[in-house]
């Protein structure tokens, strides 16, 4: 008996310990992440990562079987089956894969025709033509008609006989639709705009369906099968889908409490792909798993609130920038990946981004003068508050806390709930700091017009003459070289100004079953299921 | 008889209290469920026909009233979340929660009786002095972590169990019973740590009793005195801590969810507060406060009849 008592407590502690060192293991190697593939951001990632790259070409092949299932795991429940009314990145990541509007974006961040065979953009930007596909059909055997078309561009104007409002915000350009003929469709916009393309990714549904949020019916490379809330979302091989026959027969995306019982998970098997790792595990995984590494496409920074002091003092704001040191923070918390940014863009826009992360080297007598200057020689005291449900922007905001302590400023991590972020700093804008990532669909535009200063979510209150007259200049442009031109001037304009400590577009890291193949990035936050496949 | 009355009212009154209090809650700290439920850069417009359409721009007593009126009739509303009626998605979750609390309870029983017994019969010794101290220190663990050290132990390295395989009760009950074991563990050992505890120190304290020493002089083998006097006036204190504790194995179950990553109550109440999804959340509270409230007014009238002092008293 008494030897068992010992047993039992040796077992407890090696147990412990196992998971103290197991902590500690993970800071320490960073050799242990494998490849990478596809990596659609090619001229603008560290030198590691390229490296890397080399090596996945290799392990990533394999021949393509058919058949099979898989689990993929994701951190938050869905939103809404109904795609129009889905706003989280985290549900369209999933629906993706069920859904296709005239067009979709393929992993080179373009556009290309979809439930549309082609399309046509007047040259003055005012008027879209569309030609439908042949032979596209929805999950329930009924084929895409132009009235289908028709039905939910209404839908997402708000143009519905009893909608007020309408669901996608960009569509209120929309001001006619005209059927042209039998597969012709267009659409007379009220003002010019370019980037509209970029939002008719929207799904297509069949007209008239009610039960789109219940038992959701596209025309996606997969079909519905099931949902429970907190739970699962399963889905099938669509078998008459238009385009390429996806590999898998099901997959599974399921629901997981947390990043510790996904991670219990995933060491079980019971998970194949599991995209939202940090540098910790993704090292503790390593043997089991492959990683493969991928941009965010968000934009991360200290987003200083311009209207409130000391930060309407664009010295000290610049200071700020100073002092910061984006390597570093990306050294600290993710083993080096990530893509360090100068401005609210991020490389994934190709033409339309300009390359500002050196504009601000790390100077702390520099930060100092610039302090010294606006009046705090001594520094300040200041607040970042960071959602609590983003263990990535938390860890961040410590490195950052340290860094700005070298000129004495003197920084506290106020930790809110989700909602509270939204309610209180994201529309209240009632906040010092706060330390987020800010994502766009495919349109560049999201991302320079929000610091408009008469934008409603300028939450930064970002004002300045320059911006918003180069703003409204690139918005009308129909040229896209005189939109290129303007749009990297609007990001020079915000690091110049300092409009915030922009920090960089973070790393994703996926564990990835070694037996599958085909995983796809995108520049926009989708999981690609249709690619994927068990390998011979 | 009037006891009873007098008790049921009181119950009354405490969920009625409660039921205020879950839905007040809510109205303080921030966060809109308009705002939740539509795009990040939704327009004042668009929030506010969203707050229309979920009636939330009714005076607050009106909506209180409203709901509990509802609640009373069986209507628990309409989820903003999942936009299904709330019972409905109860209706999946609460057979997990509740086979959950069930099954730690059982186990409860199992292990803390015979553990406390043996424990009392070597209170003098060595093993029995030892045998408390590893008591103690599973008293003290909590239960999420507990949960994670037997999905280490248990699913990683043994093997036994798969984490995260978990079956739907719809689809294989002996699966899902079998997979509920390990979460169980997790909340029952710590809890009967403290039942061990409780019941080794009620029966020490009852042998000192003079009941105890007469009982001797009449004769009587140990083995009678304990079972026959002692372990009866014993277990009596038990007992309460035992409706006690079934009452907290629906608080534990919600922690040890969201680890095991099971499907019930807890994770649907944590995730709702995130969305500030009020019907859900007002109605899963009401539901644990009702549960626990019941339990313990139970265990107050099995109490009477247990022990005829009490009554005389």
């Amino acid at each position: 008996m008494k030897r068992q008592m010992k047993r039992i407590l040796t077992m407890v502690v090696t147990v412990t310990t196992m998971i103290v060192l197991g902590g500690c293991a993970g800071n320490t190697g960073g050799e242990t992440v494998q490849s990478e593939s596809n990596l659609t951001v090619e001229s603008n990632t560290t030198e590691e990562n390229t490296t890397v790259a080399e090596v996945s070409s290799e392990t990533q092949e394999g021949e393509a079987t058919y058949g099979g299932s898989i689990v993929v795991g994701i951190q938050n429940d869905l939103d809404s089956l109904d795609p129009h009314l889905a706003g989280s990145a985290g549900t369209s990541e999933v629906l993706f894969n069920i859904f296709e509007g005239l067009v979709k974006p393929n992993s080179e961040g373009e556009l290309i025709p979809a439930v549309a065979s082609d399309y046509k953009i007047s040259e003055d930007g005012m008027c879209y033509t569309f030609t439908l596909r042949d032979g596209v059909t929805f999950h329930n055997g009924e084929p895409v008609t132009i009235e289908d078309v028709i039905y939910s561009i209404k839908r997402c104007a708000g143009m519905l006989e009893d909608q007020t409002e309408p669901l996608v915000s960009a569509y209120s350009v929309i001001a006619e639709i005209n059927t042209l003929d039998e597969k012709t469709i267009e659409l007379k916009l009220s003002e010019a705009d370019t980037e509209l393309i970029g939002y008719l990714t929207e799904a297509i549904l069949p007209k008239e369906y009610e039960n789109q949020a219940s038992a959701p019916i596209g025309c996606g490379p997969f079909q519905f099968v099931s949902y429970a809330p907190q739970q699962s979302f399963v889905m099938k091989r669509f078998e008459h889908y238009w385009g390429e026959r996806p590999y898998l027969d099901q997959v599974e995306f399921r629901i997981v409490a947390n990043t510790d019982s996904a991670m219990m998970e995933l060491k079980a098997g019971s998970i194949d792909i599991y995209p939202y790792l940090t540098s910790d595990q993704a090292n503790e995984l390593s043997g089991q798993f492959e990683v493969l590494i991928g941009t965010s496409n968000l934009v991360q920074a200290l987003f200083l609130n311009n209207a409130v002091a000391p930060f309407d003092q664009v010295k000290v704001r610049q200071a700020l920038c100073y002092a910061v040191d984006a390597q570093e923070i990306m050294d600290m918390i993710a083993d080096g990946y990530g893509t360090e940014i100068g401005s609210n863009m991020f490389p994934a826009f190709g033409k339309y981004y300009k390359d500002l992360s050196e504009y601000y080297s790390v100077d702390i007598t520099k930060a100092k003068e610039l302090l010294t200057e606006a009046g705090y020689p001594n520094g300040f005291e200041m607040t970042i508050t960071v959602p609590s449900n983003y263990q990535f922007h938390i860890d961040t905001a410590q490195v950052i806390v340290e860094q700005l302590k070298q000129i004495g400023v003197n920084a506290k991590i106020e930790l809110v709930e989700w909602a509270s972020w939204y309610s209180d700093v994201y529309r209240g804008r009632e906040f010092q700091s706060t330390i987020v990532g800010l994502d766009a669909d495919l349109a560049p535009k999201a991302l320079l017009k929000r610091y408009g200063s008469e934008v409603k979510n300028n939450f930064i209150g970002f004002s300045d003459e320059e911006y918003d007259r180069i703003l409204e200049e690139a918005l009308r442009a129909v040229d896209d070289n005189i939109k290129v031109k303007n749009y990297h001037r609007l990001q020079e304009i915000l690091a110049e100004q300092a409009a915030s400590v922009f920090i960089q577009d973070a790393a994703v890291l996926i564990a990835f079953n070694p037996k599958l193949g085909g995983y796809t990035f995108y520049p926009v936050y989708v999981q690609d299921m249709s690619q994927i496949y068990y390998r011979k | 008889m009037k006891y009873l009355g007098k008790k049921i009212v009181t119950l009354l009154f405490t969920l009625l209290f409660i039921s205020m209090a879950a839905f007040l809650v809510f109205q303080i700290i921030p966060g809109d469920p308009a705002a939740m439920m539509l795009d990040m850069d939704a327009t004042d417009a668009q929030i506010e026909a969203m707050r229309e359409q979920l009636g939330l721009n009714r005076p607050l007593f009106v909506r209180y009233i409203s709901w509990i009126m509802d609640f009373c009739r069986g209507n628990l509303g309409i989820s903003y979340h999942y936009q299904i009626p709330v019972a409905e998605l109860l209706k999946d979750k609460l057979p997990v929660t509740f086979a959950l609390a069930g099954i730690t309870f059982l186990l409860i029983l199992f292990l803390s009786i015979p553990f406390g017994l043996f424990q009392v019969r070597f209170a003098k010794k060595r093993i029995g002095i030892v045998m408390h101290i590893v008591n103690q220190v599973f008293m003290a663990i909590p239960s999420f972590f507990l949960g994670v050290l037997i999905i280490l132990v248990f699913g990683l390295i043994l093997k036994w169990f798969t984490p995260g395989r978990y079956v739907s009760y719809t689809e294989n009950k002996i699966g899902f019973f079998l997979y509920l074991i390990a979460p169980a563990m997790a909340i029952a050992v710590p809890k009967s740590a403290m039942v061990v505890k409780f019941l080794r120190n009620s029966v020490l304290e009852q042998g000192q009793n003079d009941y105890v020493r007469t009982a001797y002089s009449k004769g009587n083998t140990e083995q009678k005195v304990f079972y026959r006097h002692i372990l009866k006036n014993a277990l009596i204190p038990v007992a309460t801590i035992l409706g006690m504790m079934a009452a907290e194995t629906m608080a534990g179950s919600i922690v040890v969810e969201q680890v095991f990553n099971l499907p019930g109550l807890g994770r649907l109440l944590v995730s709702s507060i995130g969305s500030r999804d009020y019907p859900v959340v007002q109605a899963i509270l009401v539901y644990i406060a009702s549960v626990v409230v019941i339990m313990n007014g139970v265990v107050d009238v099995l109490y009477r009849y247990l022990d005829p002092r009490i009554r005389v008293e």
